[in-house]
């Protein structure tokens, strides 16, 4: 790092940031304001919903305070972006979706909480797809968002992916240092490997859902993206714990996750299943798997091939159990209490009114499949066959794991990103597909990290997935960490939206 | 559980007799501080939307998690319905549109709930007792208030029982008459306050039943049923009973079917009315709740709150009628409420339990009853009553002046010895005093004297005419032994 008049603030790692923070080579406040300009300059992109530039400066002076008192807590000063999925007081939250217009809650949700309790600072609200259900963040009410890669010259714009698109670009075009994100098929480690960032999904219960809006409760789980592991684990340290409010949340003590970066992949076993080796996946993410591998060899690891004989019935079975959570998640939008309200003659009449204007496209196609699925007479064949094949899922990875197998390496995307419009406008299982080695690891509960590996034959970034055991996420840090190493920080384009 | 067709139960119908079946599914509020899922209040009445947190309100992110007290007294009315506790049980999602139903759920116990089969005895008139099995009980959300009178033109909506913890009762279809509906609905309320797992309280909806009837010939399959909802007192789901079994009988007979449906009864006009049809229910779609792990605890959790358990009403009547040697309708009447049978018990005590029963039933229950009093506000004290009960055990007083006696303490209070030594109400056993008045009498009334001679029932007019002279207070057994000595009466 140099001095602070030629370092680009906004540009440093979240643990640059950090430790120059701390060595008070930059204020926080001056942190802050050099994200506040990017943010200003890159509104094409359309990554942030709301910014909260006072707050930001309030929070960053607070900071400052802090920092000269000596009292520096371990996110102080540091700028983040926040999905607007996470409920956050006095701060308007939509979710993406036009039934939240004009919502604020009336508290915090337990992930920012723990962020703000830790010195972070707020600069906005992300944007993503539509109650997170999405995977080019083209669903959102709220106009597409923009990914800042581009093809090698082209001018096409291409997706950041999604749900956590908003977060993805805006961690990648350098408007914060790290955001939050939730997963819930692939919304963390798809839009991370589209844009060349890392991001965790954590063991479901490793973080509190209290107080994000919830998707598929059973599925959902909130996570960092950030522009480094060694980011992403300080970033996790925080959001995670405890909280007796979720009772799905572990009660666990929370590792030093930032320690475990340094760990290494000495005598570990990786497998490589051989599920994922889809029909029609491309020589260059076959190659990218490859070098993956090889990354993880070179640095003392064991490569094993396995088996996980359930994948391919992942995807279905996923179809049925969000959109089921869905459809009864998504009944309280009813514009009885908050949000959008549309007249009707009578109760029935506004409330289908209402959520006719209040839902997307996609909304209601998951709320309508999820219906169908729980109905008196299709609730067997549908429910209880997925829940059984999400048991079949989960004994496949436990199978793994009891034979010595300490993580699992999967390619994290069938392809680099694509352009706006170009998938799911005529087949929405275009888009479902996108998930395809993500969703697994969600029907398991485990965690999964993806981390940039190189770039395609376009120059976009590409990423690979590493799945753990429960509650180990110190061992993907640790893996993930050496796959970054060698394969190199991807380095963004020139920012052409500034 | 079928029992010989009892024919005194039977309606008489146009055609034949006719069998009612029904069954019930009472909805009874847990006695707690807070909601099920949620740290918001129970306390009834208040402002609308004083009590509810934002759990309760359904705003976005929030997460039900359980009330463990909730739990612990649905185990207790379990154990009290002699009922299998269930140590894995899971919460699911009825969903369902409705202003006053935040979430677009209710969360209940669907598939598994926390306690399976049961049983209830219940006493009938004329000392015959039935068995109604008990099918399971469910914990439940109650749902919040539609208030449809505040505004002309739109609904509000009042949140603050949206989240209370209720259990469903269901019992089995094994009640034969309006009569049995209604005893058993008492005796199951008795059992919950005993418990004190729900107050029983119908006025505040404390508890409310969903009456299932159905008609048959004697011995004839079950007909189709029709579910009678939300009936919110003894008496109207004894009349709710009467008159839905007859509108069935009626149809029946001119030739009709019965269509399975939801009922409401309208206790002013004497008519249950068609809600929804069968074709109209709703498709709950119920489903696990995601957001709330399955319910588990083991048998000494179920073993410590069954230890902590007061002695429940089948219990405390045998041993009452063991113990005080009374009859098995006192014993009955006595522990019908919790309260009644420790006060009675505090009474009886040391003392002749009959004498106890006794002076609790008919002056104190009579007198209770006519000045509208509670047994918690009876003016009487256990301990004045009891006292009452030695003074005339002891032959200080007699009965007649210990019911003058209960008057003066019931209006003025008192400690009812200091109260009879005031007052010279002591019965008279000096033989001297009584025979100084007996004495007097005969010396008045020669002529009676010789009558009595010839018929001595007219010692009752001598006895009578001391105890007058006395001021009621001479020993009555002492008063006929020296009469009828004086008199020369056998």
């Amino acid at each position: 790092m140099t001095a602070s008049g030629t370092t680009i603030l906004n540009e440093l790692t979240l643990a640059e940031a950090r430790d120059g923070l701390k060595a008070k080579a930059f204020s926080a406040a001056d942190l802050t304001r050099a994200h506040l300009a990017a943010m200003e300059k890159a509104r094409g992109l359309n990554a942030y919903l709301v910014e909260t530039p006072d707050q930001a400066l309030t929070m960053a002076q607070a900071a400052d305070a802090k920092i000269a008192a000596g009292e520096a807590r371990p996110l102080e000063g540091i700028p983040l972006g926040i999905k607007d999925l996470f409920c956050t007081e006095g701060v308007a939250t939509t979710a993406g979706s036009k039934i939240l217009e004009g919502f604020t809650p009336a508290y915090e949700s337990a992930v920012t909480a723990n962020l703000w309790r830790d010195g972070a600072v707020l600069l906005g609200k992300l944007n993503l797809d539509e109650f997170a259900m999405g995977s080019s963040n083209e669903t959102s009410a709220y106009g597409d968002v923009v990914s800042p890669w581009r093809r090698a010259g082209s001018d096409t714009r291409l997706v950041p992916g999604g749900s956590s698109g908003g977060s993805a670009a805006a961690v990648a075009a350098h408007l914060c240092l790290g955001a939050t994100a939730t997963d819930t098929g692939g919304s963390i480690r798809q839009p991370a490997a589209f844009t060349g960032t890392v991001g965790i999904k954590p063991t479901y219960g490793r973080v509190s859902r209290w107080g994000t809006v919830a998707y598929a409760s059973s599925l959902d789980q909130a996570g960092p993206i950030a522009r480094t592991v060694r980011d992403c684990a300080i970033l996790l340290g925080s959001m995670a714990g405890a909280d007796a409010r979720d009772t799905t949340c572990a009660d666990l003590p929370v590792p030093d996750f930032e320690a475990a970066v340094a760990r290494g992949v000495k005598g570990l076993t990786i497998g490589i299943p051989k599920e994922y080796r889809v029909e029609g996946m491309s020589a260059e993410i076959q190659a990218l798997w490859d070098q993956g591998a090889a990354m993880l060899k070179d640095a003392g690891a064991t490569i094993r091939e396995i088996s996980l004989p359930h994948t391919s019935y992942a995807l279905p079975a996923y179809y049925i159990v969000a959109p089921a959570e869905a459809s009864s998640n998504l009944a309280r939008y009813d514009g009885v209490r908050y949000g959008l309200r549309v007249p009707g003659k009578d109760i029935a009449g506004m409330y289908e009114n209402t959520r006719a204007a209040g839902f997307g496209r996609e909304v209601k196609r998951r709320i309508m499949i999820g219906t169908y699925v729980l109905s008196a007479g299709y609730y067997d064949a549908y429910y209880v066959r997925a829940q059984k094949i999400r048991t079949l899922i989960k004994r496949d990875f436990e199978e793994a794991y009891a034979a010595g197998i300490d993580a699992i390496l999967t390619p994290a995307t069938p392809a680099a990103a694509f352009g706006v419009g170009e998938k799911g406008s005529g087949d929405p299982v275009e888009m479902y597909l996108q998930d395809v080695f993500t969703i697994t690891v969600n029907m398991a509960g485990l965690p999964g990290i993806s981390v940039p590996a190189g770039l395609d034959a376009q120059g976009l970034p590409l990423g690979l997935q590493l799945i753990g055991r429960p509650f180990d996420e110190e061992t993907l840090f640790a893996a993930a960490q050496v796959i970054e190493d060698a394969a190199g920080r991807t380095r963004l384009p020139p920012a052409w939206w500034a | 559980m079928t029992a010989a067709v009892n024919p005194k139960k039977l309606i008489k119908g146009g055609l034949h007799d006719w069998e009612v079946v029904i069954g019930m599914e009472i909805h009874a509020q847990v006695t707690s501080r807070s909601k099920l899922f949620s740290g918001a209040s129970t306390e009834f009445g208040g402002e609308p939307n004083d009590h509810v947190s934002l759990v309760d309100a359904a705003m976005p992110g929030m997460l039900p998690v359980i009330n463990e007290e909730c739990v612990a007294q649905a185990v207790r009315t379990g154990l009290g319905l002699k009922a299998q506790i269930n140590h894995r049980s899971v919460f699911d999602r009825k969903n369902y549109f409705y202003p006053d139903l935040p979430q677009g759920y209710q969360i209940s116990q669907f598939k598994d709930p926390i306690v399976g089969e049961g049983e209830v005895l219940v006493d009938l008139a004329e000392g015959e007792t039935i068995t109604v099995g008990i099918e399971r009980l469910h914990l439940e959300q109650d749902a919040g208030k539609s208030l449809h009178d505040q505004n002309p033109t739109q609904s509000f909506v009042d949140l603050n029982r949206s989240g209370v913890a209720l259990m469903e009762i269901v019992s089995r279809p094994d009640l034969r008459s309006s009569e049995e509906a209604r005893a058993y609905v008492t005796k199951l309320r008795t059992i919950l306050r005993y418990l004190g797992t729900c107050d029983g309280d119908m006025e505040k909806g404390s508890l409310r039943a969903d009456v299932n009837v159905s008609v048959r010939k004697p011995g004839a399959p079950l007909g189709t049923r029709c579910e009678i909802k939300n009936v919110n007192s003894i008496r109207f789901i004894g009349q709710a009973i009467e008159t839905e079994a007859r509108r069935q009988i009626a149809i029946i007979e001119d030739g009709g079917t019965i269509s399975q449906e939801t009922r409401l009864f309208d206790p002013g006009k004497g008519e249950t009315r068609s809600m929804r049809s069968k074709e109209e229910a709703h498709d709950y779609r119920y489903f696990p709740d995601p957001d709330l792990l399955p319910l588990e605890f083991d048998q000494a959790y179920v073993d410590a709150l069954a230890a902590g358990l007061p002695e429940l009403p089948d219990a405390k009547k045998a041993r009452f009628i063991e113990t005080y040697g009374l009859s098995s309708y006192d014993a009955g009447v006595l522990i019908a409420e919790r309260a009644s049978a420790d006060y009675f018990e505090a009474v009886a005590t040391g003392r002749d339990g009959k004498a106890a029963a006794n002076w609790v039933i008919n002056e104190l229950f009579g007198r209770l009853n006519k000045e509208g009093h509670s047994i918690e506000t009876s003016p009487v004290s256990a301990t004045q009553l009891g006292a009452i009960v030695d003074l005339i055990g002891e032959g200080v007083i007699s009965g007649k002046i210990a019911k003058d006696l209960f008057e003066i303490v019931w209006s003025e209070g008192g400690d009812p010895r200091e109260v009879v030594e005031s007052r010279g109400m002591k019965q008279v056993t000096d033989t001297g005093a009584i025979e100084a008045a007996v004495d007097a009498i005969i010396a008045k009334n020669p002529d009676k004297v010789s009558q009595a001679r010839e018929k001595p029932t007219l010692l009752g007019w001598f006895v009578g005419q001391t105890m007058k002279a006395t001021g009621g207070k001479a020993n009555p057994a002492a008063v006929n032994a020296l009469l009828k000595a004086k008199l020369g009466i056998e």
